[in-house]
């Protein structure tokens, strides 16, 4: 995936631009087969995958156990709808503000308590999780509507004048910002600051040791993975014209965690396959009716059982080694 | 003043829920590093199996037994049921997975959550379910101008008990030593001669029989359960053991009691909405000055 090695020079046709494009061609012929159904339940899936990606930063990358995650999701979600029904801002001009906002949220809680470690930070976000939901459910300054949030969001338009509405407008938009983020962190991954938050991963106090600023690049991946969440938020509710406190319980902050840890902790095409895992397989399983999430349940233990580390675990160490062979080769030559 | 007792005394009822359910959750941890999200629902079950027993049993047991009898037997009746659902779960979905580390361990316990919390609807519905409302005499003591109804008394008192038998096994006997050291460093306690599978066998029968028994004390007290309610407890349950320091069992207790103290007065004083929300702040203030909890040892860093 993440291939630096400058011995193999890239074929336009190479095998892995391939699979990469059949995979894209699959994306995009998808919803012109099925029906809008299933078209919403692919849309459900970009947006898991999308969340996916934004705790992957935080708990893949870093190995910082943040379950309050929904949290960052509820505040951008929260802060499209406000600003859209109250001032009329348009969606789009929302999406950044919407990721800002999660962003400026992480920065300002995370800050104090970054120092924590494991299981103690683990808890503190959850209770950060609930304190944000349980704000929302309580209404402050009658802004969030309560247990009933806010209605009528509007959908997002495009600068000439198109509006985003239907099932499949909207699955290409959450695709599309899931493509960019896929490009954009696998960039992410191969520079300085991924390799910082690998190593404060693997060993944090060597990463200290060696002059990596632990804190900071603990609070950016806050930071960023917040933002992520949010602009999940902020097409999660234009896409259902409502959003609502039970949107984000810790039960979503926990899928989000499953999504990472069934993928594969900081795997990308990993935390897609995860994200398919919980938003496809309860589809699937429909006919089971009550006893599906049954299913749901053992499947998951199964899949811990067999593959512990993910269904497409990271194989960071293997890439640089031989890239670091190839380096000297090609140098020698 | 009636008021601050009052809600003392409720405090302390819900908090001794709390302190038990964190039990569970504390002494796992303390042995096996693992966050036991199965907990919660093991809770559940117990109340359910209690409910059982109590509304289709109950004719024929308090004829035999008397009504504290029937209340005795149905506790024992889910403690020894919940035991066994522990070990079962242990065995089946954690065991397997602990050589490959913790964090496949959460998401196991989640699935096993998941799995539990179905199956409690599966077999008794996805309705509430109400508990049997004249089990216990309507009876009140009172202090001045506090009353404290028998039930909290009992409920109180049967806490007490219990965690004062297990302080007393953990703190002073030769096994609870030996838990007490797996805690600590579970690869020199088993170089030391310390059976560890017996430690976790432990753990994991009276865990879940303290929580089953919880379950039928908070069915008795709110009279209504439903199978969802395992998340919300133990979450509660969760954050006690973690305010007490994780893996350290007298600091669960007090955790817990803390917790119920402060929802309640904080729902008395600033807002019953807002109570929840106080709960956590205090909790991440607790833990922003002491990261490792109230009685939590402080951890050296690793290098």
């Amino acid at each position: 995936m993440n291939e630096i090695t400058p011995v193999k020079t890239k074929h336009l046709l190479s095998q892995q631009n391939m699979i990469i494009l059949i995979v894209l061609g699959a994306f995009v012929a998808y919803p012109f087969f099925v029906s809008n159904y299933f078209i919403d339940i692919a849309f459900f899936f970009g947006t898991y995958a999308l969340l996916g990606l934004s705790l992957n930063i935080v708990l893949g990358e870093v190995g910082l156990f943040d379950l309050g995650h929904a949290g960052f999701y509820a505040i951008g979600a929260y802060t499209t709808a406000i600003l859209n029904t109250k001032f009329g801002i348009p969606i789009l001009v929302l999406l950044p503000v919407s990721a800002l906002a999660a962003a400026l949220f992480a920065y300002l809680v995370c800050s104090p308590i970054i120092h924590l470690q494991g299981d103690y930070l683990l808890i503190v976000t959850l209770g950060l999780g609930e304190i944000v939901r349980l704000a929302l459910i309580n209404n402050p300054f009658d802004l969030t509507g309560g247990p009933n949030g806010v209605f009528g969001i509007d959908f997002p338009t495009l600068p000439g004048g198109f509006v985003i509405d239907s099932s499949i407008e909207f699955y290409f938009l959450i695709w599309i910002i899931v493509g960019a983020s896929i490009l954009g962190l696998t960039r992410l991954q191969n520079s300085r600051i991924g390799r910082a938050w690998n190593y404060i991963r693997e060993d944090e106090i060597a990463a200290s040791a060696n002059g990596v600023n632990v804190k900071n690049y603990k609070l950016l991946a806050f930071v960023l993975g917040a933002a992520l969440a949010g602009v999940a938020g902020n097409v999660y509710a234009s896409k259902l014209m409502c959003v609502s406190p039970e949107s984000f319980t810790f039960w979503e902050s926990c899928l989000m965690f499953c999504i990472v840890l069934i993928g594969g902790m900081g795997s990308i095409p990993g935390v897609i396959i995860g994200a398919a895992f919980i938003s496809l397989f309860p589809e699937i399983f429909r006919p089971f009716a009550m006893y599906r999430m049954l299913v749901f349940g053992s499947a998951m233990i199964l899949m811990m059982m067999f593959r512990p580390g993910g269904v497409w675990p990271r194989k960071r160490g293997a890439v640089e080694f031989r890239s670091l062979i190839g380096t000297s080769r090609s140098k020698d030559a | 003043m009636e008021i601050f007792l009052e809600q003392l005394i409720n405090g302390l009822t819900i908090g001794s829920f709390y302190a038990l359910i964190a039990l569970g959750y504390t002494m796992v941890y303390g042995v096996l590093k693992l966050i036991n999200f199965a907990h919660g629902d093991f809770f559940t079950l117990g109340s359910y199996l209690g409910y059982t027993v109590l509304v289709f049993g109950s004719a024929l047991i308090t004829a035999h037994f008397g009504l504290w009898g029937a209340l005795l037997l149905a506790m024992m009746i889910a403690a020894v049921s919940l035991a066994l659902v522990g070990i079962i779960v242990e065995r089946l979905a954690y065991r397997p997975v602990y050589p490959a580390g913790r964090l496949p361990a959460v998401v196991s316990a989640l699935g096993a959550s998941i799995f539990l919390q179905n199956a409690i609807m599966v077999i008794w519905g996805p309705r509430f379910q109400a508990y049997p409302s004249k089990l216990i005499p309507n009876a009140h003591l009172t202090i001045g101008d506090i009353h404290i109804s028998l039930l909290q008394i009992i409920i109180l008192l049967m806490s007490f008990i219990l965690m004062g038998s297990l302080y007393y096994i953990v703190q002073k006997t030769t096994f609870g030593a030996a838990i007490r050291a797996t805690a600590l460093d579970r690869d020199t306690a088993s170089l030391m001669g310390i059976n560890i599978n017996k430690v976790i066998l432990f753990v994991f029968t009276l865990g879940p029989a303290l929580g089953a028994m919880t379950g039928i004390m908070v069915g008795m007290y709110y009279r209504q359960i439903s199978f969802t309610m395992g998340w919300n407890y133990g979450l509660k349950a969760f954050t006690a053991s973690v305010l007490g320091g994780i893996g350290n069992i007298p600091g669960a207790m007090i955790g817990g009691l803390i917790l119920g103290v402060l929802e309640m007065l904080g729902a008395a004083y600033i807002s019953a909405a807002w109570k929840d929300v106080f709960v956590f702040i205090i909790l991440i203030l607790v833990l922003i000055f002491r990261p490792t909890g109230l009685l939590g040892e402080k951890l050296a860093e690793k290098v």
